[in-house]
């Protein structure tokens, strides 16, 4: 194959790997910009999707498509719940303190992993695609449902963003974010808004996770990628911007796709991470951070 | 005259250290009550005691006979209080529009409250979809007053409104509370300085090391410096 058609397909693969880590990088995002909390058990809610996805369509018969689409709504809605419970019993105890959240969110990444890892069990198990059909380029074919994932993805951060600057829910997320305190004065139920906001931080990775779960494969570890990536590309957007958020994403999750096909998948997270010293020594608030107020 | 806001014997800590000692007051239906004292007496803490931002330990505030000092602060301004925070405090990267449908937003208030602000501060009208916190100093005032306004509020508190403003904005400003007051507002005035006092306030009460101390009507001070001289430091 000419150098041509390889980069194509290279840009496809990171293309599909942009779009999932746009989606799970933005949940990460949303959670740190309105509640300052840096949760690193966000890749386990990406797992626990990804879990939830093949516990849900190896329980539905028929036709793929039926037990993806069942998976694609059961799945986020029981991380979010999940998330939400995590919410209240441990994030608001200890008052969203940035550092003991930390701390916090290191023991819940392991008590989700090891509950996946003694129910689920240590196997990498496929979920079948719900849709079956190749686009046939000249020089090579190329998986149908692949495309469909960039286009859902897409479609799913244009409804994040709707959400957040058409609604009125939108509205008090934002309030909450810049002054919470002055947002109670004006009625803002801000315990609730971080309640919702940190489901829907999870529920974001537990949908990114859902789409990819066709292409790579369920399993207990497979948090642990996404959690990196999503770190770094949530530094380099900028932290708390979601704008920043998508762009970096698309950097990172395109070069690692093409750094990836040409040479190799740890080439391309050295790369990245030596992106991120180089933001944080040059421009250590992302790419579209504010300054510190 | 009837209290519309009526604050008995509040206690408020931040942390472990107490701030207000058994601060009380009255402010009835269309009168200005301004608490005055110095730097750290407690005024700020007890507008957000009241507001529930501070949850005060001990006492009562009855808004129009009802105590609301249980309240979650969220449930606090739905009961009808709008409140200007010292330093502004708009939700800067939100647009004009958006900060006053946060106020609109609190009490499901009508869109006229929202009309009603724009004709009280034409400026604001002008600069609807601009960011808030690129309005110029007064110009935030004003958007910070006609947020609070947006929840056609029974009781309005101001934590020192003229900070910082030029005269005229200080002189508009002014009028506007003049009006609430003559629409039957009950309005909760906190300021450091003396001569932002006189002109608009009904009665003076004095703050000191977080305890209420003499309450004296505004008309009566301007002859009697000594009570300047004593809590705020000024005067004869």
């Amino acid at each position: 194959m000419d150098l041509g058609p390889y980069l194509m397909l290279a840009s496809l693969e990171g293309a599909v790997g942009a779009a999932v880590l746009a989606l799970t990088a933005l949940g990460l995002s949303l959670v740190f910009g309105v509640m300052r909390i840096v949760n690193v058990a966000h890749g386990e809610f990406y797992m626990l999707g990804a879990v939830l996805a093949w516990w849900v369509t190896s329980m539905i018969g028929g036709h793929p498509a039926l037990g993806f689409v069942a998976a694609m709504v059961v799945a986020p809605l029981v991380v979010g719940l999940i998330a939400a419970a995590a919410e209240r019993l441990v994030l608001r105890r200890l008052n969203y303190d940035p550092e003991a959240t930390i701390v916090a969110t290191i023991g819940l990444l392991y008590v989700i992993q090891q509950l996946a890892l003694s129910t689920y069990g240590a196997d990498a198990r496929p979920v079948p695609a719900p849709i079956d059909f190749r686009i046939q380029f000249p020089w090579f074919g190329y998986s149908g449902y692949k495309l469909c994932v960039i286009v859902a993805s897409a479609a799913l951060m244009l409804g994040v963003w709707l959400v957040l600057t058409r609604t009125r829910a939108g509205l008090m997320m934002r309030a909450t974010q810049y002054d919470p305190e002055t947002a109670r004065a004006f009625a803002i139920p801000v315990g609730r808004v971080y309640a919702g906001v940190f489901a829907a931080g999870a529920m974001l990775a537990a949908l990114g996770a859902v789409l990819i779960v066709p292409i790579q494969q369920a399993h207990y570890l497979m948090g642990h990628d996404p959690l990196l990536l999503s770190f770094i590309v949530v530094i380099i957007g900028g932290l708390g911007s979601l704008r920043g958020t998508v762009l970096a994403a698309v950097i990172i999750g395109m070069s690692d796709g093409i750094i990836s096909v040409f040479f190799s998948p740890t080439l391309a997270k050295i790369l990245a991470t030596l992106l991120v010293a180089f933001v944080l020594v040059w421009r250590p608030t992302g790419l579209f951070g504010a300054r510190a107020a | 005259m009837t209290a519309m806001l009526k604050v008995d014997g509040l206690d408020a800590f931040y942390g472990r250290v107490q701030v207000l000692h058994g601060l009380s007051l009255e402010v009835a239906k269309g009168e200005i009550l301004c608490l005055l004292g110095r730097n750290g007496a407690g005024k700020t803490t007890a507008l957000k005691a009241i507001m529930g931002l501070v949850p005060p330990r001990v006492g009562a505030v009855m808004l129009d006979g009802v105590d609301i000092s249980l309240l979650r602060a969220e449930d606090i301004a739905k009961e009808g209080i709008g409140y200007v925070p010292q330093g502004r405090r708009l939700f800067a990267e939100l647009t004009v529009a958006e900060n006053l449908e946060i106020g609109l937003m609190a009490r499901n208030s009508p869109r006229h409250a929202r009309d009603r602000v724009l004709d009280l501060f034409p400026v604001l009208a002008e600069r609807l979809h601009q960011r808030s916190g690129t309005l110029s100093g007064g110009e935030q005032q004003m958007l910070a007053i006609g947020r609070a306004l947006c929840l056609e509020p029974a009781v309005l508190m101001l934590d020192e409104p003229t900070e910082g403003l030029m005269p005229a904005m200080i002189q508009r400003i002014r009028e506007v509370v003049l009006l609430l007051r003559a629409e039957g507002v009950a309005v909760l005035l906190v300021e450091q300085r003396v001569e932002a006092v006189l002109p608009v306030a009904d009665r003076v009460l004095f703050v000191e090391n977080g305890r209420s101390r003499d309450c004296v009507r505004a008309s009566d001070l301007g002859a009697d410096h000594a009570l300047l001289h004593r809590y705020v430091g000024v005067g004869a």
